[in-house]
């Protein structure tokens, strides 16, 4: 689950002087609507946007799994324990083939973590929001991965093939993940006033978030027209946003749950639903590190990862000795 | 009813509520021993073993949902599987001590996994041949899974057993501590006893040298010493825990608790 422009964020793609040549010859591919493949030539720019916006995607998905996992073991039915188990196990196997589509263009996964944890690396701010009940289970499904929905998959058609490979799967599972969220509220809606409120107070922490999740107003992201151009985005910022707006309004209504935002409305002119004004004050503090979460987000990464360094050097010990073979385990089972 | 229909109806309900216990207690190990895997999701030493631990706690969550809609139908007091699950207190759970410690660093993870596992391959195993029809239809679907555990145990076991100095005593360390439950495992009660004479489940003894047997081997593989037998007799069968289980109850009871009596 990831939705937010961040490669805005990064530095300009510098188009090199790589040969006008080969640049033609993959700008004809890419208008043709051919997949680029890992070993076939592409310009740099190219490269190291592409690893950027993949990184910060299998990022997201690592760190995502943290908001969730805070409710594993307080789950409300053993249906919903299951439920939530296997969406934070998919949104960790997300990760791993974002990761692998990575490391096709020539990074390992090792040095993108290790970006991640130094900090370096951005992943989606939604995850640096806190869950404080179980209705943010709900919300988290409803509305990111609702959100997370419209942004991936236009990239199911982005001309990098592993990219947009991964993405088909990971759009599948996505949308599951966005029905059982919205199940959940469904269930907190129609319940007792204390599950509705609880439904609500969700819904009011998280709307805005997921609407800033889709990055800034077109008219503040920086170079939106050259990843249009290699059709590594397909819509803008704006575009999207304001398709998660118009399909998540009514559903808000059906659930019988008030969007927070007094100046929303229909407009019959131009067939959408109007927000009023977002904060974009709140966003860029969050981005920049002062979100109610970042600190414990990050740390709980790099303590899993320190704790885990022994586990990791012990397999690696493990398979040196013994010539790379795992071990013999399962023969007696 | 007459004093000749007596008899035979309070047998059969002793019998009944001995599969009552015996069914909690396979159902609770699952429960308490999943719960503790889902503490992990996202905390994992790697990614891959992040999805595994997952996999484990999902399985045995899934092994828990079974065997508690079961006892609950054999109990016939209309209690369901969340029911059995969010509102009994730690008394009444009669999990093995050992799935309710504590995860400890991933060394002690892995061992009481693996104990348990090695466990429920045996008595899984018996249990697919149950006169108990239910029963033995669950156990044939868990011993499926617990064959996938034990492979991710025991090859876990044999990394860090056999891996550096540092994992090595960790691991050792690990078995040392854990090894004191490993008598509850096979220590048989009036319960396992009536169960037996039913056709119900196999008899533990037979089961127990097996589990020996295998367990030496892994060791071995793994390099690691088999401690001392520590004769402290645990109870959690019969609903005397350790002071960790209370903690865990109240964390996975806490919505339920606070919120009686609504859907979810």
């Amino acid at each position: 689950m990831y939705t937010q422009a961040l490669d805005t964020h990064g530095r300009e793609p510098v188009p090199a002087a790589e040969g006008a040549g080969p640049a033609a010859r993959f700008q004809a591919r890419i208008d043709a609507d051919e997949k680029i493949e890992p070993k076939d030539w592409m310009p740099e720019a190219y490269r190291q946007t592409l690893i950027r916006q993949i990184s910060q995607h299998a990022h997201s998905e690592i760190v995502g799994m943290l908001p969730e996992g805070n409710w594993i073991t307080r789950a409300p039915t053993l249906r919903r324990k299951a439920v939530l188990i296997a969406k934070v196990q998919d949104e960790g196997g997300h990760g791993m083939y974002l990761y692998s589509a990575a490391e096709t263009l020539g990074v390992s996964r090792a040095q993108l973590i290790e970006q991640l944890l130094s900090g370096a690396a951005k992943y989606s701010s939604i995850f640096n929001y806190p869950t404080l009940t179980w209705a943010d289970v709900g919300a988290i499904g409803w509305l990111v991965d609702g959100a997370a929905i419209m942004n991936q998959i236009p990239i199911c058609r982005c001309s990098y093939g592993p990219y947009a490979r991964a993405m088909v799967r990971i759009c599948k599972e996505e949308s599951f993940h966005q029905r059982q969220g919205f199940e959940i509220m469904l269930t907190l809606a129609q319940g007792s006033a204390a599950q509705h409120a609880m439904a609500q107070d969700a819904l009011n922490r998280w709307w805005w978030p997921s609407i800033m999740m889709f990055g800034p107003s077109d008219g503040d992201s920086r170079h939106t027209a050259q990843s249009m151009a290699w059709k590594i985005k397909r819509f803008s910022n704006d575009e999207l946003r304001q398709k998660f707006i118009d399909v998540t309004v009514p559903q808000a209504q059906f659930l019988g749950l008030t969007i927070p935002d007094p100046r929303l409305r229909w407009d019959e002119a131009t067939q959408h639903f109007q927000i009023g004004p977002i904060d974009w004050s709140e966003f860029y503090a969050v981005l920049k590190g002062n979100g109610p979460c970042n600190r414990e987000r990050l740390e709980a990464r790099r303590a899993a990862d320190a704790a885990g360094a022994w586990v990791r050097e012990a397999a690696a010990a493990y398979a040196a000795k013994h010539g790379g073979r795992a071990p013999a385990g399962a023969s007696h089972g | 009813m007459s004093a000749g229909a007596a008899a035979p109806a309070r047998r059969e309900r002793a019998l009944s509520e001995a599969l009552f216990r015996y069914v909690l207690r396979l159902a609770d190990t699952s429960l308490v021993l999943g719960q503790r895997l889902g503490e992990w999701v996202g905390h994992g030493p790697a990614l891959e073993e992040d999805l595994a631990l997952a996999n484990l706690a999902l399985d045995l969550i899934g092994q828990a949902r079974l065997l508690l809609t079961y006892a609950g139908e054999v109990e016939g007091e209309g209690r369901d599987e969340d029911a059995l699950a969010f509102s009994r207190d730690a008394p009444e759970f009669l999990n093995l001590t050992l799935a309710e410690q504590p995860n400890g660093d991933f060394a002690h993870t892995i061992v009481r996994q693996w104990l348990i596992d090695c466990w429920q391959l045996e008595i899984y195993a018996d249990l697919a041949a149950s006169a108990d029809e239910r029963l033995a239809a669950i156990a044939a679907k868990a011993l499926k899974e617990t064959r996938y555990h034990h492979r991710f145990s025991s090859g876990w076991l044999a990394r860090l057993g056999d891996g550096t100095a540092e994992s090595r005593s960790r691991t050792q360390a690990a078995l040392d501590s854990l090894w004191r439950f490993s008598a509850e495992l096979f220590a048989a009660d009036e319960v396992d006893e009536r169960m037996a004479a039913a056709g119900i489940a196999a008899p533990l003894a037979p089961a127990a040298e097996r589990w020996r047997i295998r367990a030496a081997a892994d060791l071995q593989a793994a390099t690691l010493a088999l401690p001392a037998p520590q004769p402290y007799p645990w109870h959690g069968k019969r609903g005397v825990h350790t002071e960790h289980l209370g903690h865990l109850l109240g964390e996975m009871q806490h919505l339920q608790r606070a919120y009686p009596g609504v859907r979810w």
